[in-house]
């Protein structure tokens, strides 16, 4: 089986681009050029050189020696929590604002969760002094208020989204209008594997350095190439991609997909699409979401901005459909402990997001000769609020 | 012969298409709307499936949208109201909704409900070309509906010639780069794009949509088109009136073009 996109953007029956007329030839521009672009040697160094210089990679492969003796196993974290700006997404990033200088763009659009994305984004325009606009849930924007300062000193103009949940869906909807507006100077940075083809195969080839990096690091480290598992959470699902996607053709290694079970699978307020979910059209692509039976999105939930998406990527709906890929639903009390339990005993402060992740080893099985890499997807300065709030008690109410 | 077609044979200008969300503001009001609208001397109307994520509307229309799904609207609720409506009109009826609202109804059923509602044809926004060649034509062409696809100023001359061979009906020319409801005024530039597919001589008559709000825009629309539609001016005119509905209508209806030219 295949689980990269086929040349119309499909992954099996997922896939594709559903849009408006009003954005086919934005689309388009972008579908017959971004693998011309991107496989361009000029491209490939400087894409490379920032990634190196600018961003700091590769990031650590790192053994945390205490987690793993806690959970009985080798448990080795990617560390994508020490980038520039703190995640994975600025992987994505430095590849769309390349592409999009060579697409003659002068204008940016982003939308953000987390705000990850959005620093990200505004990050590289400053760095190439383009304007940069990012859309974010009002909900959003009071969770992970030090992002929007970091965008806003970086120069970036940020625009709430005040429609439906104020969160991730509805600033993607308000970042599609924009681009709808703007059609002809205007590039919109998407921020994990979702939107219409060529987004998901494009940001997946942005993030495949993770995998790309694992695989030397771990022989390195280990003489094996090939872990046995790999964990990740998915929001829309791009770090996971990245950390997939040189293993996903090998099916001895198990991957693991984290969702987000906000305040459990059937409270109703939840973000676990896997479970949750159906098939139908999100944001361009015919992928798995929540829906109702008339058609109709629903609002998720989760108390990590990042993953408070009610789909996701169509890749990840192919993995997990065909069996390939193994989902995992965490609530927001579990990611919550499991990134107390990090911060004690690696001394490292995981984002919220990237907690969920660790809280699978709770969940799944695995043995003691096991070798898993978990993507550490980015650090948690931004949740230190919900953090604190827990710490103190009164984040439950 | 399809309502549509049939309406096109005897008229070939000044058609006024007038869009509304079904469900707004009132739940059941759709009856009521299309009726007037009827008797106002509409020539086309749209009723729009209110959708949670309408990706290429504007503010206005989204928010009928989402109050009308608040206020209980569903996809079958909507085809009562239409079978009920089609009673008292004979205007072409066409619904617009997202795909993902035809696939979770199952894209057959929704064909045959449509038909037997009396619906004339469907606006799909987000249905892909390929897609519906591959996947719908041959069920819409069976069911006698007419699909109207869009174009903008960016489509290119080889896709309008594509578009204009799989349209039946009209063809709905986006006045500008715009969602819905955004901008007021036409300028020269969109005249230029206007003029350049007038001079294509396509085989579907075309319908200019999005910006047109007043009598102005609509009459100048209607100088290079077949006629207009107008969706968001008319839901903001419908929002205003929280009492006499039909009054609303009728006012609205007439600052458009006056009744004697009906
Ligand atoms: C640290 C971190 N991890 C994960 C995610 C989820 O996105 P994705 O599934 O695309 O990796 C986010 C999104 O904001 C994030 O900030």
């Amino acid at each position: 089986m295949r689980f990269t996109a086929d040349d119309r953007g499909f992954y099996g029956d997922f896939g594709g681009a559903f849009i408006p007329e009003m954005l086919y030839a934005n689309v388009e521009e972008l579908r017959s050029r971004y693998l011309e672009i991107i496989e361009d040697q000029d491209f490939q160094n400087e894409f490379r050189g920032l990634l190196k210089d600018y961003v700091g990679r590769p990031s650590p492969l790192y053994l945390a020696k205490r987690l793993s003796q806690k959970y009985q196993t080798s448990i080795y974290l990617k560390r994508e929590d020490l980038n520039h700006t703190g995640a994975h997404k600025i992987n994505n990033t430095i590849g769309q604002i390349l592409l999009a200088q060579r697409l003659g763009k002068s204008r940016i659009i982003a939308e953000t969760g987390a705000g990850q994305h959005g620093v990200a984004t505004a990050t590289v325009c400053a760095l190439m002094g383009i304007q940069c606009i990012v859309y974010m849930g009002e909900v959003d924007i009071a969770r992970q208020a030090p992002n929007v300062s970091r965008m806003q000193m970086l120069g970036a103009e940020v625009r709430p989204a005040l429609s439906g949940s104020r969160t991730l869906k509805d600033a993607t909807n308000e970042a599609i209008r924009d681009w709808i507006n703007n059609p002809v100077d205007t590039h919109y940075i998407i921020g994990s594997v979702v939107g219409p083809h060529p987004y998901p195969d494009m940001v997946a080839r942005f993030q495949s350095v993770i995998s790309e990096e694992i695989r030397w690091q771990l022989k390195e480290q280990t003489g094996s190439e090939d872990p046995d598992l790999i964990i990740a959470c998915v929001g829309g699902g791009s770090n996971a991609a990245g950390a997939y996607y040189h293993y996903l053709d090998n099916d001895n290694i198990r991957l693991i997909a984290v969702e987000a079970a906000g305040l459990g699978v059937d409270s109703g307020e939840s973000a676990a699409t896997s479970v949750l979910g159906s098939k139908g059209i999100i944001h361009g692509s015919r992928t798995l979401l929540m829906q109702t039976p008339d058609g109709q999105i629903i609002e998720p939930y989760s108390l990590s901005a990042g993953l408070d998406y009610p789909g996701i990527g169509p890749m990840h709906a192919h993995l997990i459909d065909s069996g390939r890929a193994e989902a995992v639903s965490i609530t927001d009390d579990e990611a919550l402990e499991a990134a107390f339990e990090c911060a004690k005993l690696e001394g490292i402060i995981p984002a919220l997001e990237s907690a969920h992740a660790f809280a699978a080893l709770e969940k799944i099985e695995y043995g003691s000769d096991d070798i898993i890499v978990l993507n550490l997807s980015g650090r948690g300065d931004k949740d230190l609020e919900t953090y604190i709030k827990h710490l103190t008690g009164d984040g439950k109410d | 012969m399809g309502r549509i077609r049939a309406l096109f044979n005897s008229k070939q200008n000044g058609i006024l298409n007038i869009y509304f969300t079904a469900g707004y503001p009132g739940l059941n009001d759709t009856e009521t709307i299309i009726r007037t609208l009827t008797k106002a001397g509409v020539d086309v109307i749209e009723v729009g499936m209110p959708y949670s994520d309408p990706m290429a509307d504007g503010p206005t229309i989204q928010q009928s949208s989402s109050r009308a799904i608040k206020q209980g609207m569903t996809v079958d609720l909507l085809f009562r109201q239409v079978t009920k409506a089609r009673q008292h009109s004979d205007v072409p009826l066409l619904l617009m909704g997202y795909l993902n609202q035809m696939m979770q109804y199952g894209m057959e059923q929704f064909v045959n409900k449509s038909v037997s509602a009396g619906i004339d044809g469907l606006i799909i926004p987000d249905l892909p070309l390929d897609i519906y060649e591959k996947e719908y034509l041959d069920l819409i062409r069976q069911s006698g509906l007419d699909m109207v696809f869009l174009i903008t100023p960016q489509t290119v001359e080889e896709r309008i010639r594509y578009i204009d061979s799989l349209s039946t009906g009209f063809i709905y020319m986006v006045s500008d780069a715009s969602i819905t409801g955004a901008k007021s005024g036409i300028s020269l530039k969109q005249i230029e794009y206007f003029k350049r597919i007038e001079a294509m001589e396509l085989k579907n008559p075309r319908l200019i949509g999005f910006g047109i709000s007043n009598a102005e825009t609509f009459d100048k629309a209607c100088q290079y088109a077949n006629g207009a539609i107008i969706g968001s001016a008319f839901i903001k005119a419908l929002e205003k009136s929280d009492t006499d509905l039909e009054g609303s209508i009728f006012e609205f209806i007439h600052s458009i073009r006056k009744p004697a030219t009906v």
